[in-house]
């Protein structure tokens, strides 16, 4: 297992968000985390992160990673599109690109990668000198994305990438994610609020509520499963 | 095309004045009445000396109270209220030295003249923001020992030299000495103001000139408006600096140009960081430190008093970042959970 | 005319010296989104270790680049010991930790080197170029050292890889560790280069102000105006508004009537504040949008 959770706590400051909590990911796949406001999805990836307090176990690729600073997390191969993108605004679309590939070496294949990310999202090439704050929300989306993909990453971290997003911009978004995960093999974990979209992409499920996870199946037994969707996820 | 960025609108932080679980209304009203009754006690068993530094200590606590107001409870950041103390001081040295007023209608005539021209400053420092706002008053606080030495107005001011205040007399049909007489002026004048104070944040008002520092845009969204509240605040952050000034004249019989320079308004400032900003009752310990720390560390060595002053200064804030009021329910907390526990 | 072209290159001179601070303050505030306010004690401090040096007999060079050396390590060391400790607490208790450092320095300077005034030498010499009295050598020499650090820091900044990951770990810190950035690292960095370059920033100045511990309070409160003037995002801008305070300090001291003289600092700081309610970013600050 690339990743695997066990036992999972996590705190913000004296609240506890997450109880128990536990699931894994293989190399390659895409799995995804439902749930409703507030049910914890997002603190779980910033539990992978080390961007909050946590007890309990995370492995990735067999190191115990829990407690670790989020730069070194990083520096393993998890890239993390985080609540609300974390684009750097004030700088441009090319320099949030090279950003993402920091902590590489090789300046040939950063090159490359850069041209892959501008084929994967042409209007991010057209702006490539812009200032990041003023690309609309989905470019910035698009940006956010791309920033991580220059980590070549073996895991990426999705939190809600469909957020505020037009819905033809959305079904753009998931189907160059899906692309991405068939020519690369990084593997995904999407937290997403839009559960139908996120079944279509996935192929395992875990539900999220209040901390704890309540349901956990693949992605087509759920999206089967009529009364799981209305009971749950509202569909 | 101008470039954009977002920016967050920094505030200093002031954590909402919540009253620990533990404590009921009456228990604060006990410890109030036991603390005025103490305090009325002093002149009467402590030395001259000692009552003079208590009544200091209540008029820099006063002084930090206005800094308080502006920049804890309403988000402005001031580095000039060393000339709102100043203007008071002179105020009330001009109003006694050359028209003969008698001290106590100083007071409110000081009052009026810094609410006056702290409102008319809150006027362009609408357009500041946090250290644009900085630079503006330390301006304004430099340029008041210079205003105050300028030739042009030596015959009020008495120039560099200053002016001499006589100190107050006190009523004939009381049996305490002049400096016994300031302590229970200076005391009646800082019960009523601090209660004044406690007031208007506890009212609408109150609310609405701390919700113009936890989030602007949102308040005036709410129909709050924005330049009446910040301007007012300004002018009564004033008004209590220059009462305290204007009772510090009286305190030490004297005022001078160099007495009210930039150093004061970071005395200020550092004692209301330490006092806690936002905390009414921090404004006290405040005063207290500002009066008695660099004294101390001046004892412990004249050469380095300076580097001993900047080093405890730098303990304080390791051990409470929130200052001394933060401090106290950080430890009113820790004790409630410890008794649910 | 003769006498305002005069001023203005008296003001160019002066002007150097606050753009030179105006620059340090830039940097730091770059690196660590906070103004220091202890920027000018620092500057001062380093030019006293480069004058002791040069008493115990270092040449002026040796002494220079040993003073900026030290002072980087001790930025690093300050940001490491006071900064990060209360990185976490409000902002106003962060000036109190900057204004217990100006304090710790400010003495310290004062107990070790005494308050008398002292002279610090210069590798440009002090005669007049262009034969007049407009200019002499030391302060070309500045402006063209302000320059030079100017143009070193921008190709920095903007050329080099440890440069875009300075400016990422200032403008959005969270964002920047989600990239693999040592924000800790880049932080420190800034501290050290803010040091170093206050250095120069001292000791190109001290040959002009004379060297005692209370020499940099009027500067850095001049190099504050000019950073703010040009706007703080923006280094040239703060070196250009660096000079402009200095013209503008000089030609209100000579040219408003009757009051010039006595209160030029406070005119030449309402200047400023009134051309900052017109453009409150400064004059080459990027525009801030402000959400809720």
């Amino acid at each position: 297992m690339l990743l695997e959770v066990t036992g999972l706590d996590a705190f913000y400051g004296q609240n506890q968000a997450l109880y128990g909590v536990g699931f894994g990911l293989d190399e390659g796949h895409v799995r995804t985390l439902l749930g409703a406001n507030g049910a914890g999805k997002t603190t779980v990836l910033r539990a992978i992160c080390g961007m909050v307090r946590v007890a309990g176990d995370i492995y990735f690729d067999g190191k115990r990673i829990s407690g670790w600073a989020t730069e070194d997390v990083v520096r393993l191969g998890v890239a993390h599109v985080p609540e609300g993108r974390g684009t750097f605004l004030r700088l441009s679309v090319e320099e949030n690109l090279q950003l993402g590939a920091m902590t590489r070496k090789r300046g040939r294949e950063i090159a490359d990668d850069i041209e892959r990310v501008y084929a994967n999202f042409p209007r991010l090439k057209e702006r490539r000198a812009q200032q990041a704050g003023t690309l609309s929300g989905g470019e910035q989306q698009m940006l956010a994305v791309g920033r991580a993909l220059m980590l070549r990453p073996r895991l990426l971290l999705l939190d809600e990438p469909s957020f505020g997003l037009a819905p033809l911009i959305v079904e753009e978004l998931f189907s160059i994610l899906r692309r991405i995960n068939a020519e690369t093999g990084v593997a995904m974990l999407i937290v997403e609020q839009n559960a139908a979209l996120a079944l279509e992409l996935a192929d395992h499920a875990y539900l999220l509520e209040t901390g704890h996870v309540v349901l956990d199946a693949p992605a087509a037994v759920i999206a089967a499963d009529e009364a799981v969707r209305r009971s749950y996820l509202g569909y | 095309m101008t470039s954009v960025r977002e920016e967050q609108i920094a505030v200093p932080a002031a954590e909402p004045v919540r009253r620990p679980v533990s404590m009921r209304l009456t228990g604060r009203r006990l410890i109030i009445a036991v603390a005025v009754a103490l305090a009325a006690a002093v002149p009467l068993v402590a030395t001259s000396f000692v009552t003079f530094q208590v009544t200091e200590v209540m008029i820099y606590g006063l002084a930090i109270l206005g800094l308080n107001l502006l920049t804890g409870f309403n988000g402005q950041f001031s580095l000039g209220h060393s000339a709102f103390y100043g203007l008071g001081a002179y105020t009330t040295a001009i109003l006694m030295h050359n028209y003969d007023v008698p001290y106590y209608w100083t007071l409110p005539a000081a009052g009026a003249v810094c609410f006056a021209v702290g409102f008319l400053f809150g006027l362009p420092a609408l357009r500041l923001q946090n250290l644009y706002l900085a630079l503006a008053t330390f301006a304004l606080a430099n340029a008041m020992p210079q205003i105050l030495k300028f030739h042009a107005l030596e015959n009020w001011t008495g120039g560099v030299q200053g002016l001499v205040v006589d100190q107050p007399d006190p009523p004939s049909f009381l049996p305490i000495d002049g400096d016994q007489w300031l302590y229970y002026f200076t005391l009646a004048v800082i019960l009523v103001m601090f209660a004044a104070a406690a007031n208007l944040i506890r009212s609408r008002s109150g609310r609405a000139i701390m919700a113009i520092r936890d989030n602007p845009i949102a308040a005036a969204a709410m129909g709050i408006n924005l330049s009446l509240y910040k301007t007012l605040t300004f002018g009564v952050s004033a008004l209590y600096t220059g009462v305290a000034g204007a009772l510090g004249a009286l305190a030490v019989a004297f005022v001078a140009p160099d007495s009210f320079t930039i150093f004061l308004s970071i005395s200020l400032l550092v004692g209301l960081v330490i006092g806690g900003v936002g905390s009414i009752p921090g404004c006290l310990f405040g005063g207290l430190f500002v009066l008695y720390v660099p004294n101390i560390a001046n004892s412990l060595s004249t050469g380095l008093a300076g580097a001993l002053y900047g080093v405890i200064l730098l303990l304080v804030i390791f051990v409470m970042p929130a200052g001394a009021a933060g401090f106290v329910r950080f430890v009113l907390a820790r004790l409630a959970r410890f008794r649910q526990s | 005319m003769e006498l305002l072209l005069q001023q203005v290159m008296a003001g160019l001179a002066n002007g150097a010296i606050y753009a030179c601070m105006a620059l340090a303050v830039v940097m730091i505030y770059q690196a660590i989104d906070h103004l220091n306010f202890a920027q000018g004690e620092m500057a001062m401090f380093s030019t006293f270790i480069a004058w002791q040096l040069m008493a115990w007999g270092l040449p002026y060079w040796v002494a220079f680049a040993a003073a900026a050396v030290v002072s980087f390590i001790a930025g690093v060391l300050i940001d490491r010991v006071l900064f990060r400790p209360v990185q976490k607490a409000p902002i106003l208790s962060q000036i109190v930790a900057f204004i217990a450092l100006f304090s710790i320095l400010n003495s310290s300077a004062g107990q070790i080197w005494d308050y008398t005034i002292k002279s610090f030498p210069t590798p440009f010499g002090h005669r007049s170029l262009f034969g007049g009295t407009l200019i002499d050598t030391h302060e070309a020499g500045m402006i063209g050292v302000t320059l030079v650090m100017l143009a070193l820091l921008y190709l920095f900044f903007r050329g080099t890889r440890l440069g875009l990951a300075m400016r990422a770990a200032a403008a959005n810190p969270e964002s920047a560790r989600l990239v693999g950035i040592r924000v800790g690292w880049m932080t420190a960095l800034g501290w050290g280069m803010a040091a170093a370059i206050g250095a120069v920033a001292g000791m190109l100045i001290a040959p002009v102000v004379f060297l005692e511990p209370n020499m940099m309070l009027g500067v850095l409160l001049y190099g504050f105006a000019g950073a703010v003037l040009g706007g703080l995002t923006s280094p040239g801008g703060a070196v250009a508004g660096g000079f402009a305070v200095g013209i503008i300090e000089n030609l209100a001291g000579t040219f408003i009537p009757y009051v010039g003289r006595e209160l030029k600092l406070t005119i030449a700081l309402a200047l400023i504040v009134i051309v900052l309610m017109f453009r409150p970013s400064g004059v080459f600050g990027t525009r801030v949008v402000s959400r809720v």
